[in-house]
């Protein structure tokens, strides 16, 4: 177990090292001095004095591979430099942003546990009836619907025509319906479809053959025999979609306004604000990180049998 | 044989379906094509004194908020999409196909290497990379669809690998080698024929999540860049105008939504077609 753990640690390590590195020596020589950018933020004119003043003062004259071990002996303190743009710490910014960032990424999953276990399980239940039907079509409709346009189309509706709920910024539990409706249901549909036909898998094992001839009433062989046996694959799914999920917060942040760290970044690589988008890398290399790691853990929780054959091997 | 008798009857169902899909796909393409040679308004022409024009005939969806034709920029914006998403799908296959023959039939160091670099790609969501691309390198359609060709070709090269894993432990592979014929013409006349149904599926599956990826990529300001019209940045420069011009939302997001419920259409009817179950989805 722990074994393993620290196997993906490692691996985990060493990509976030290439990338940090890569990134280091892409946003050195790309386009668009950073100097320049620090310096132009007022839009006056700049002395050459100036631009070297700065270089220096930032360390840009040094070798490349001392500026990155710079680099990285600050980040492993946690320190990301100051923003270009704002001049405030990196840190200061991104930690301002993230809980914005997971409170809508909780409700966005709130919505999608909310639509996609019900209309998954009467799907898989009354197989072929018409809530089969109707889930069917939402769910192909579904995966063909860009998130942002659902979205723009809810502010229409709810926000500017109806004008029931707010469609900008974040403002208690309020502003948070429009965009955890949005993304919820965008990705939804995915799920409801997996969930149906990993739930008809489940239905026709011997187990729950078993179950019933033991006499166990249906709501319990659904939920803790037919239900539990068809979470693994639904997980697995949404580990490797996890980005997607992170990338819908984007955009969805972007479409409201709303201040996360998903607006930031985006906000941030319009103004080529280097500190910034490096920051966002790494605290989602985290993220992805930890998230994956308790996918893998879930499944020994969730399917005895990989636990089983663990120990066979080891 | 109730099971058979089900699948059968579920296979004749998509066959409709297919055909459907592939003609819609058909006619999209001869549209957009159509546009390539002829235009009738400039899409990128402004006319102050014509915007926001309702339906008319000169302008038969009419003009947007800088006096654009809609209808051309829809066209145009179609072309672009479909456009930019077939080349990002084709350049990661151009890519991957030749990866994963090569590690799967040659194992050894190569495979190893190759499954590492695999590893560390997958573990970084794609929306992910193309975010950090478009930070490191700046915002642009190049480098979307560059971004969208660094995370696609690794899941091609996965597949095709692990077909070819599969397939070469096969008998009329051992005959062939024993026969005397050389690896690249064992490649591409055993075992290339093989991948080319769970690659289409995959692909066809794909297009539909790319066009999406791109739209919305424009549409957050990070794809293609004004006054090119693409469907997402169409949505994103018309925004202030959906209260007194709801069309101006609706059609750009009909067409994104049409395109992609025709190319998953299409693949599932190819996979269906080819019966590529488990390895295909991912």
């Amino acid at each position: 177990m722990i074994r393993i753990l620290s196997r993906k640690f490692l691996e985990v390590l060493f990509f976030m090292l290439f990338i940090t590195f890569v990134s280091f020596l892409f946003v050195r020589l790309a386009p668009g001095d950073p100097v320049l950018t620090i310096l132009n933020v007022d839009e006056l004119s700049v002395s050459q004095e100036q631009v070297e003043a700065l270089k220096e003062e930032m360390g840009f004259n040094k070798p490349l591979l001392i500026q990155y071990g710079h680099w990285l002996l600050n980040f492993i303190q946690l320190d990301f430099g100051e923003s270009y743009v704002t001049g405030q710490p990196v840190m200061d910014m991104i930690l301002m942003g993230l809980p914005a960032t997971i409170e809508l990424a909780a409700g966005s999953l709130i919505v999608m546990l909310a639509v996609s276990i019900p209309l998954g399980s009467l799907s898989a239940l009354y197989r072929n009836s018409w809530i089969d039907q109707v889930s069917r079509i939402l769910s192909i409709l579904g995966a063909a619907i860009p998130s942002f346009w659902l979205g723009l189309i809810f502010i229409d509706l709810f926000g500017v025509r109806f004008n029931w709920l707010p469609t900008m910024g974040r403002d208690g539990f309020v502003s948070l319906i429009l965009p955890s409706l949005t993304l919820g249901l965008a990705i939804s549909s995915v799920y409801v479809r997996l969930l149906r036909s990993s739930l008809l898998d489940s239905l026709s094992q011997e187990f729950i053959r078993a179950a019933r001839a033991r006499g166990l009433s249906e709501p319990r062989i659904f939920l803790s025999h037919a239900f539990r046996h068809s979470l693994p694959p639904v997980i697995t799914v949404f580990g490797v979609s996890l980005g997607s999920l992170i990338g819908g917060v984007v955009v969805i942040e972007v479409l409201f306004a709303y201040p996360g760290i998903g607006k930031l970044v985006v906000d941030s690589i319009r103004q080529r604000d280097y500190p910034l988008i490096q920051g966002y890398i790494l605290i989602m290399a985290i993220i992805v990180f930890i998230v994956n790691t308790c996918v893998d853990l879930s499944y020994r929780y969730l399917d005895p049998e990989m636990k089983l054959k663990e120990r066979g091997t080891n | 044989m109730k099971g058979l008798s089900v699948r059968l009857e579920k296979k004749k169902k998509y066959r409709w379906q297919g055909v459907l899909a592939l003609i819609c796909v058909f006619f999209v393409f001869a549209v957009a094509i159509y546009t390539f040679f002829y235009l009738r308004h400039d899409p990128t022409l402004t006319n102050l004194n014509g915007r926001l024009q309702g339906v008319s005939l000169q302008h038969p969806l009419g003009t947007d908020q800088l006096g654009r034709d809609v209808l051309t920029r829809l066209l145009l914006g179609g072309q672009q999409t479909i456009g930019y998403s077939l080349m990002a799908l084709s350049v990661a296959l151009l890519i991957g196909i030749p990866f994963g023959l090569i590690a799967g039939f040659k194992r050894g160091l190569i495979d190893r290497i190759f499954m590492r670099i695999a590893d560390g790609f997958l573990a970084f969501p794609d929306t992910i990379v193309a975010i950090v691309l478009s930070g490191i390198l700046g915002p642009g359609i190049g480098n979307l669809v560059l971004a969208i060709v660094m995370v696609k070709w690794v899941s091609y090269a996965r597949l095709v690998r692990s077909t070819v894993l599969s397939e070469s432990q096969k008998d009329y592979v051992l005959i062939a080698l024993t026969n005397g014929l050389s690896m690249s013409k064992i490649m591409k006349r055993h075992l290339f024929p093989h991948i080319v149904g769970h690659v289409l599926v995959l692909a066809s599956l794909d297009l539909g999540k790319i066009i999406l990826l791109i739209s919305a990529f424009s549409y957050i300001g990070l794809g293609t860049q004004p006054p090119n019209p693409e469907w997402g940045a169409m949505l994103n420069d018309s925004r202030p105008y959906f209260q007194s011009r709801p069309e101006l939302m609706i059609y750009p997001g009909l067409a994104i939504v049409a395109v992609v419920l025709l190319t998953n259409m299409l693949g599932d009817y190819l996979r269906d077609r080819f019966d590529v179950k488990k390895e295909v989805q991912q």
